[in-house]
């Protein structure tokens, strides 16, 4: 070699592991922009669901208020399904190429790949999110909030998204293949039908009302539509607040752990 | 010793794949880990780059143990792996800047160490596009290209040039010929013999998880005997009775070729007596050459692959 690096680098510590991951960052950012199909579909999709209910099914279901008022939550939390499956098919994309032999023998701390693509698929959300509440203020959206219950709206859905995050992270690290990633988040996208975001859950037969009301989206939903347009939210907001930290502690340690474990061979 | 590994064992449930390997590569010096298909190059290349863990034994880099000092062995070693490791999204120069900065070099340390590799290994056009779009030869060479980011005192390549076409293998072996003059240790793997013989300053045959032999191409070479008689035959007929007949003693060079090497001491008694035993059994050769025995011959000789390629023919 006619040239060397010209620094002899120092590897550990605060600052590195910081610097890892704002690199790892980047570049989770920069896959999932020139992801068009996925990015594309992530604001698309939300955006025909939120146009089928309204127009299509709206009119027959009864919620006691203009029925747009009552979904946009629902189609919000179903937007963080469909973008939080899509980090674990990217994730489990990583997995399964030789890219994370690559990264893995470099001297950096094993949560920076994964804390990479979540910070990616929690920008991707927050971007469609706002999309979609802008589409529904221009459908006839009313929210009766306040700044700080806006503000309070926007942290828990925050919170959420990068609980949903982690644990979309690590199904992509348990799943053999991109495909077999995109089958087991599939029921986040399915869950958000098994709560009150498109039907108010006394309207259920009593099994399923049982299951919906005690899986972590109803809270939720109920929380972020009590705060948008003023209806109840009781101790709900609790309840919400306690799942997203739950999930995320768990979804957290759990694919940290597996990736490092996985990743040994 | 720059690399040392000692009874290195590894089993996936209960097949043992390395049993019992033991390892040394002098600093500068190039070692090639030849062996057939899942002989273990490659997880023996997984453990010494940190990325698995052996069963038994240990295995240092520079006296760094590669379990206990992993971040310390990843800073001085790096891994171009046997399927290419590039992030086909990002272009070649984002590919480099990134493995820059996540080797610690420093925003513009990493981007002037990017556009040089670009230079080195003629990728400056193609350095704004996407990796997508690059061909089998460029991929390989921008994954070289991001092993060599942070000037690795050991620098691991697993098959580096299976799969290139001739002229981009040569590319390559120039590009691994220069990292050793600069002072680099080199561990590749390889399937060709070619490419160990001309690379490669000590050879470690694999099989089956266990060292089959090692040493300089030469002493692998002499180890086969002094001469090799190559019989070749007119028909797989006759081939398959030369084999009954001449048993152990021989091995065939090549399911299409219809050859039988046979080890020698070259002198004409014994080609003599050879071609006597075959036509008194009326068994007729084509032709008859004689040569030094090359790495194919050891290759064949030593391993499984003699097995694979003859099932019936060469008695244990
Ligand atoms: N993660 C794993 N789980 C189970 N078996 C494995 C695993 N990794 C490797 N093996 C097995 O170990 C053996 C050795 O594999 P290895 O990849 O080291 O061989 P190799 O010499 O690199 O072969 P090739 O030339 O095909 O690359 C093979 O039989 C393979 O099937
Ligand atoms: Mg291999």
């Amino acid at each position: 070699m006619t040239t060397t690096a010209a620094v002899s680098p120092t590897h550990g510590g605060i600052a590195n592991a910081v610097g890892d991951t704002l690199t790892l960052i980047g570049r989770s950012i920069r896959l999932t922009r020139r992801n068009t199909d996925t990015l594309v579909m992530s604001i698309v999709l939300p955006l025909l669901m939120m146009g089928l209910f309204v127009y299509v099914f709206g009119g027959a279901i009864d919620t006691g208020t203009a029925y747009i008022n009552y979904v946009v939550p629902g189609i919000v939390l179903l937007c963080t399904g469909y973008g939080a499956s899509s980090t674990a098919m990217s994730v489990a994309n990583d997995m399964t190429s030789g890219m994370i032999d690559r990264l893995r023998s470099l001297p950096i701390r094993s949560s920076a790949v994964l804390t990479g693509h979540v910070t990616a698929s929690v920008a991707r959300n927050a971007l469609a999110t706002t999309i979609v509440i802008l589409a529904a203020i221009a459908m006839g959206f009313r929210p009766t909030a306040t700044h700080t219950e806006w503000a309070l709206a926007a942290g828990l859905l925050l919170l959420y998204v990068l609980a949903l995050s982690w644990l979309a992270a690590g199904l992509g690290v348990i799943a053999r293949s991109v495909e077999s990633a995109s089958v087991l988040s599939f029921f986040m996208l399915f869950v958000p039908y098994l709560s009150s975001a498109f039907v108010p859950t006394d309207t259920m037969p009593s099994f399923l009302r049982g299951i919906s009301e005690h899986q972590p989206i109803t809270p939720v939903i109920e929380t972020v539509r009590g705060l948008l347009t003023g209806t109840p939210i009781g101790d709900r907001g609790w309840v919400a607040l306690g799942w997203a930290v739950g999930i995320l502690l768990v979804a957290f340690a759990g694919s940290t752990w597996l990736y490092r474990h996985r990743t040994r061979g | 010793m720059i690399v040392e590994a000692s009874g290195l064992r590894k089993a996936f449930g209960s097949t043992v794949v390395l049993d019992d390997v033991d390892l040394k590569v002098e600093e500068g010096s190039v070692l090639a880990l030849l062996g057939p298909n899942g002989a273990g190059k490659t997880t023996i290349v997984r453990i010494l780059t940190t990325l698995s863990r052996p069963d038994r034994g240990r295995a240092t880099i520079a006296g760094h143990d590669v379990v206990r000092e992993s971040t310390t062995v990843r800073g001085m070693i790096s891994l171009t792996g046997q399927y290419s490791a590039v992030d086909d999204e990002q272009t070649g120069r984002e590919n480099l800047v990134m493995v820059g900065r996540l080797m610690h070099l420093g925003r513009r340390g990493a981007r002037r160490r990017a556009m040089e590799l670009l230079e080195r290994f003629d990728l400056v056009e193609a350095k704004d596009r996407r990796v997508k779009g690059y061909s089998g030869g460029m991929r390989r060479r921008l994954d070289l290209a991001m092993s060599l980011v942070a000037a690795p005192r050991v620098i691991f390549l697993d098959e580096p040039t299976t799969g290139l076409d001739p002229a981009s293998r040569t590319t390559m072996w120039a590009a691994i010929t220069e990292l050793v003059r600069a002072g680099t240790t080199v561990v590749l793997t390889t399937q060709y013999l070619e490419e160990a013989d001309r690379l490669a300053d000590r050879i470690v045959l694999l099989d089956r998880g266990r060292v089959a032999a090692s040493g300089t191409a030469d002493d692998l070479k002499a180890q086969v005997g002094g001469e090799r008689l190559d019989l070749e035959f007119a028909d797989p007929g006759e081939l398959a009775r030369a084999v009954d007949l001449l048993g152990g003693r021989g091995s065939v060079s090549g399911p299409e070729r219809l050859v039988l090497g046979v080890a020698s001491d070259g002198s004409a008694d014994h080609l003599h007596r050879v071609l006597d035993d075959l036509r008194s059994a009326g068994v007729g050769v084509a032709r008859v050459t004689s040569h030094r025995p090359t790495l194919d011959d050891v290759f064949l000789t030593l391993t499984a692959a003699s097995r694979v390629l003859a099932p019936a023919a060469v008695p244990a």
